[in-house]
């Protein structure tokens, strides 16, 4: 037992959490009784007993389950457990349960951690659908349910989302660029290990006083500021989420500048290395806006500051500029890794170079750019200066164009190739392609300050979000599962469940968000439990969409068990892709690599007679010359 | 390499599937009944943005699907694609024509934003106060008569809603208008709308504000001048002193539209 206590793992970490809670508890208590008050407090928007237990608890975990062992060792001058490599690889399935280095086992846990959260908030979802597939109030009260869409939209996106393109990158990545590893390794298993913790707190929110946080996903103030307890659980899982995100973007931006392979140019990065690139660059700025607004909306909460109590002089709108200045970019945190996944895809099983390949790069840099000067897009409405409203109409219309040339570079990579539809990877590649038009084309509509006036906070943004991140980013995600799963799992997967899955996904899609545009028009709010009869048949259609929708995850969860478990083993490349991650055994080796390759051409060489991207140690290197190597490479 | 392709056949189908599209698209009236002078103005620009995104939707699609028919591999084909990397005219063609279009659809936004906030000397003001869960209406020119849950307008006279909410955000939304705009507590907003047809409406609160936001409704009449006056001469109660106080408190942030000359 006390060998238990001093190892770093699951018991030490349960043994710091309740001691860093019970700290946190006591501290306050501690504090407020030196102060002459109460020992603890119960006003709805208080409980600061709780909500610095809320920071310490999981601050207690990591301390236990040893995030922190080797920094702290250092820092106190002890002497640091030298690198045995323990930490890398994992032997059994019990190693994804522990506090791991391996960028390749970070992002297995990434990946079932997200889709472990994609499952609770698609069950929420279906709750949400259930209570709407008829007006009136049949299963859930009218607080309930804005709790149910608050939690579904803040575990799709920040539980999700987000973090899923990390997982994925957190594999795909170092290999993409011949790196034998993440730069910090160490930085890389605490962010994961913050993200369990930031979903914890989301869903423990229900069992809170009041109930879930019900301000909706945005938590506009001052809705939230005066809200039950739960909204606390919102503001500090985001921070958890948020410093998770951010410090993957740090590892991926220095992995990226300081760790290509020899040879590796930017020009020769493959695009989804530019994605995670552009999409760093956005986390690092902008995701600091939404953690700070959200400790201010606690502070007005637990410390009566007056940031946005316009009673004690602050200043409504203001959260709004901040908010959005955030989640306006992450948006595209949401999309760009999705660009590169397509990229990756298309290119591979239409056996053809990437069409436009530096504009293609140099349109996400413009995305990135642009994407901060677009914000108050979501605010046309929201009582800000009106002059505000052009300048960001005309930006917000003119990143369509970038958009476009993706589009458009994408649908150009097909022609005059060898199309392969047999993966389902490539399915929701090209199907993404149709569905992301339609919520750029809808998006390109609300970006139109008399347009967006009139669909502004009804069905119309519903549809519009759900096309661009569910038809637009889950559709990537699934591309990105689906394409690199034999790489991962060193199995193949069932593509006949997976067609399954790719057509229910598809059909659902459609029947699910296509008439949300039309009630919304028609005049249907949003975040309603209840609405006009008027509206009942096609939120019955919705309803009967989103069921479908909904089973057939099903499939494809039972397909990723069953064949990660059962599956034929899988061949080092067995979609004939020349990116360097393909050029290892599936599973790769422990260590990546034996020796780093050398880069001598760019990615996607398909057809072109000689050309290759990287030479791989062991290869003959006798023909250095990128132009008269003959073999395309498949070491194992 | 173009010059391989049918392009003006694929262009053909794209015209005929845009025309095809729309048509059905423009047949519908997605907005549902027109009741100001803004709504026409809105609508059009809708209807205009429907045509350009049935073009956008059909080139996809056409490109898409033409691709998948010309170029799918026969089976056991393992040979790749031609090495194309790429034709800067294409490149070059496909971001000037969207910028051009965006920035057509950005101008033509900015003057029907333009005329639709347009301020008349003559207007009518009502001051709305929204609080959880409810509406009401004070009418400063009529002697600060007040009604609660029910706003009556002259029809054909421009109205300007100054917003005042009492708590938390709310959402002003006449769907028939097709005008909303926050309510925001500590400050004014203002709203403008010139009804044009007389019949009863629905104002509906669009911005979250809690359990009763989905039943936070009120009726709106649209009347013929002489019964509104009526009807305003039958108001009894005055404003309440802790809602004018809120008049007198809220700083005016939005106070002067785009075409008002600017602050």
């Amino acid at each position: 037992m006390t060998a238990a206590i001093k190892q770093p793992g699951w018991i030490r970490g349960a043994l710091g959490a309740i001691l860093g809670a019970a700290f946190g508890f006591a501290l306050v208590v501690a504090i407020r009784k030196a102060s002459g008050l109460p020992a603890t407090q119960t006003e709805q928007t208080g409980y600061p007993q709780v909500v610095v237990a809320l920071i310490t608890g999981p601050l207690g975990f990591l301390l236990g389950f040893g995030a922190f062992d080797y920094w702290l060792r250092w820092a106190v001058g002890m002497p640091t457990i030298p690198e045995d490599h323990s930490q890398h690889g994992a032997k059994s399935w019990k190693d994804y349960f522990r506090f791991n280095t391996d960028h390749k086992v970070i992002g297995i846990q990434y990946v079932c951690t997200t889709f472990f959260f994609f499952f609770i908030g698609g069950l929420l979802a279906m709750l949400i659908r259930a209570e709407l597939a008829q007006p009136g109030t049949q299963i859930v009260d009218a607080a309930t349910f804005n709790s149910l869409f608050s939690t579904h939209a803040a575990i799709m996106i920040f539980l999700f989302v987000i973090p899923v393109f990390a997982g994925l990158a957190n594999y795909v990545l170092p290999l993409m660029i011949g790196a034998p590893d993440m730069a910090f390794p160490r930085l890389n298993a605490l962010s994961f290990w913050m993200l369990p913790l930031a979903g914890l707190l989301f869903i423990g929110s229900f069992l809170a006083p009041g109930g879930a946080f019900d301000a909706g996903w945005t938590g506009y103030a001052p809705l939230s500021t005066g809200a039950p307890l739960g909204q606390s659980f919102f503001n500090l899982g985001v921070q958890f989420a948020g410093a998770s995100s951010i410090a993957t973007a740090l590892n991926f931006l220095v992995t990226i500048i300081t760790m290509r392979a020899p040879g590796m140019t930017f020009w020769r990065m493959p695009l989804l290395v530019w994605a995670n690139l552009s999409t760093s660059l956005l986390v690092v700025a902008a995701t600091p806006f939404i953690a700070g607004v959200q400790f201010m909306v606690l502070f007005d909460r637990a410390l009566h500051t007056n940031f946005f109590q316009f009673a004690g002089g602050g200043d409504v709108v203001s959260y709004q500029h901040i908010f959005w200045f955030y989640s306006h970019p992450a948006v595209y945190i949401m999309m760009l890794p999705g660009f590169g996944i397509i990229s990756e895809v298309i290119s591979t099983h239409a056996r053809k170079p990437i069409f436009g390949y530096r504009l293609m790069a140099l349109a996400l840099i413009g995305i990135v750019v642009l994407s901060y000067s677009v914000w108050a897009h979501h605010m046309f409405v929201a009582g800000m200066f009106s002059w505000l409203r052009v300048p960001m109409m005309i930006t917000t219309l003119l990143i369509a164009v970038p958009t476009g040339i993706k589009i458009f570079s994408w649908l150009g990579t097909l022609y005059f190739g060898k199309i392969h539809t047999y993966s389902t990877a490539m399915l929701f590649a090209l199907a993404f392609i149709v569905t992301f038009t339609i919520g750029g084309i809808s998006g390109v509509m609300l970006g139109m300050v008399p347009i967006d006036i009139h669909v502004s906070d009804t069905y119309f943004i519903v549809a519009h979000i759900h096309f661009v991140l569910f038809g637009g980013s889950v559709f990537t995600i699934f591309a990105g599962v689906y394409h690199w799963f034999p790489k991962m799992t060193g199995r193949m997967y069932d593509e006949k469940l997976g067609r399954v899955h790719f057509w229910g996904t598809l059909f659902g899609t459609w029947v699910t968000f296509i008439p949300m545009h039309w009630i919304g028009m028609d005049g249907m709010p949003r975040r309603v439990a209840d609405y006009a009869s008027q509206f009942g048949t096609w939120n019955l259609l919705i309803s009967c969409g989103a069921f479908i929708l909904g089973a057939v995850q099903l499939v494809f969860l039972y397909n990723m068990i069953v064949s990660w478990r059962f599956g034929p083993k899988a061949s080092g490349n067995p979609w004939r892709a020349n990116s360097i991650e393909w050029q290892v055994s599936s599973p790769p080796p422990i260590f990546n690599f034996d020796e780093i390759p050398r880069v001598v051409g760019g990615p996607y060489e398909f057809g072109v007679p000689g050309a290759r991207h990287a030479i791989m140690a062991g290869e003959s290197v006798e023909a250095p010359a990128p132009a008269q190597a003959t073999t395309v490479g498949s070491a194992q | 390499m173009i010059g391989r392709l049918p392009i003006a056949k694929m262009l053909a189908v794209v015209v005929v599937m845009t025309a095809a599209i729309s048509a059905v698209m423009l047949s519908i009236n997605w907005d549902g009944q027109e009741a100001s002078t803004a709504a026409p103005k809105i609508d059009d620009l809708l209807n205009v943005m429907i045509v350009l995104s049935s073009f956008v939707f059909s080139l996809v699609v056409v490109m898409l699907f033409y691709a998948l028919w010309k170029f799918k591999a026969k089976p056991g084909d393992e040979s790749d694609g031609e090495p194309i990397h790429g034709n800067t005219k294409l490149e070059i063609a496909w971001t000037l024509i969207p910028t051009v279009i965006v920035l057509f659809g950005a101008g033509y936004s900015w003057s029907v934003l333009h005329d639709i906030e347009k301020q008349d000397k003559h207007h009518l003001t009502v001051d709305v106060f929204s609080q959880q869960y409810a509406w009401s209406f004070g009418y400063p020119g009529k002697d600060d008569v007040y009604s609660q849950g029910e706003l009556h307008v002259p029809v054909n006279e421009q109205i300007q809603f100054k917003m005042h909410a009492q708590d938390v955000i709310h959402s002003f939304w006449v769907p028939e208008w097709r005008i909303k705009k926050d309510n925001v507590p500590g400050i004014t907003t203002t709203a403008i709308v010139t009804p044009d047809k007389l019949g009863t409406y629905e104002l509906i609160c669009t911005e979250l504000c809690g359990f009763g936001h989905a039943s936070m409704r009120a009726k709106v009449v649209v009347e013929t001048p002489a019964d509104f006056e009526k009807w305003v001469g039958g108001l009894k109660e005055k404003v309440p002193a802790p809602l004018a106080e809120s008049i007198t408190q809220d700083t005016e942030t939005n106070p002067a539209p785009l075409n008002a000359g600017g602050a």
